[in-house]
């Protein structure tokens, strides 16, 4: 057997669900402990963050908005990945990466544009405009609750599977739309000042808590899903059970 | 602390708290009652497909 063949058979043996909850167990428990410290870090750098110049003390909000919404884009990457693993590979565990992640996504997206409203108001003087920033992360909000309807209306699993990676992949169109519309459109929403070809355009105080904060909720994003791609391989052992009893009860 | 700002910058932090601790509370729930609802069809003998076939062939 060739080295890329033996390769490509490990990472498939990876992909095994058993190997995986064998290896996710152990696992999730140091992955919440660490997740724990860096939020509790970040939290502290945050609050110790002097106000700024221009915001006050409304930058705090800052520090929970900016992670939340990088994750709702970053998750929908993560679904859109997934999704091809469907399709292309047709790999044992993308659905259940997939509908693992949709409900997080769901959570941060709803976050950013909550925190975001209240950022909004005492500095822009309204909770919301139709702006292109605002509106794009309102779509990939709507995007995930369509997405979650999806998975709880088809219920045979190889169907699901198929018509939400469809439909994952065609609302990914909207990602690129998110982080460029600040640079396409003229919107109230500032630009990018952290990730821009030109390196971050933020003081260092500001800049190293939401760093610390974005990585939390990061490790907090791949803790959650670990732990709900458990849950949903054990939903499926338990739907194959029910199904092989029904299945054998009606041959008897 | 928070200056004319607080009645923004707790409920930003409050409902990010609630949001995070939910989605925490709502998988761990999840997970023991799929592990209880396993463990009652294992108690009942109910195995799956592959586990029924690799039984047949070991006899």
């Amino acid at each position: 057997m060739s080295e890329t063949a033996i390769r490509r058979a490990s990472l498939w043996d990876f992909a095994n669900p058993t190997r995986y909850l064998a290896i996710a167990g152990p696992a999730i428990p140091w992955l919440a402990g660490v997740t724990a410290l860096l939020l509790a870090a970040g939290l502290w750098m945050s609050f110790r963050a002097p106000a700024d110049y221009q915001q006050g003390a409304t930058v705090l909000i800052m520090f929970i908005h900016v992670p939340a919404a990088w994750l709702s884009m970053f998750c929908y990457g993560v679904m859109s990945v997934s999704a091809l693993g469907t399709l292309v590979w047709r790999h044992p565990l993308a659905d259940v990466s997939l509908r693992a992640a949709a409900p997080v996504g769901a959570v941060f997206t709803l976050l950013a544009l909550v925190t975001g409203s209240l950022w909004g108001k005492p500095m822009w003087g309204a909770w919301w405009v139709w702006d292109a920033r605002l509106t794009s992360v309102l779509v990939l909000f709507i995007i995930y609750l369509g997405l979650l309807a999806l998975a709880r209306a088809i219920e045979d699993p190889a169907t699901a599977a198929r018509a939400l990676a469809v439909v994952t992949l065609v609302g990914s169109v909207n990602l690129p739309i998110i982080k460029f519309s600040v640079n396409w459109w003229n919107t109230l929403h500032q630009p990018a000042s952290v990730m821009r070809m030109d390196g971050p355009k933020m003081d260092p105080a500001f800049l190293y808590p939401l760093l610390v904060m974005a990585l939390a909720y990061t490790l907090f994003f791949i803790t959650l899903h670990a732990m709900n791609m458990r849950n949903e391989i054990l939903r499926r052992r338990i739907r194959s059970m029910r199904m092989n009893a029904a299945r054998e009860a009606g041959g008897a | 602390m928070f200056g004319n700002y607080a009645g923004y910058i707790v409920p930003a932090y409050v409902l990010s708290a609630l949001a995070l601790v939910g989605l925490v509370v709502w998988s761990v729930l999840d997970y023991r009652a799929r592990r209880s609802e396993l463990a009652e069809l294992e108690r009942k003998g109910l195995k799956r497909r592959s586990q029924a076939g690799a039984d047949r062939a070991n006899g």
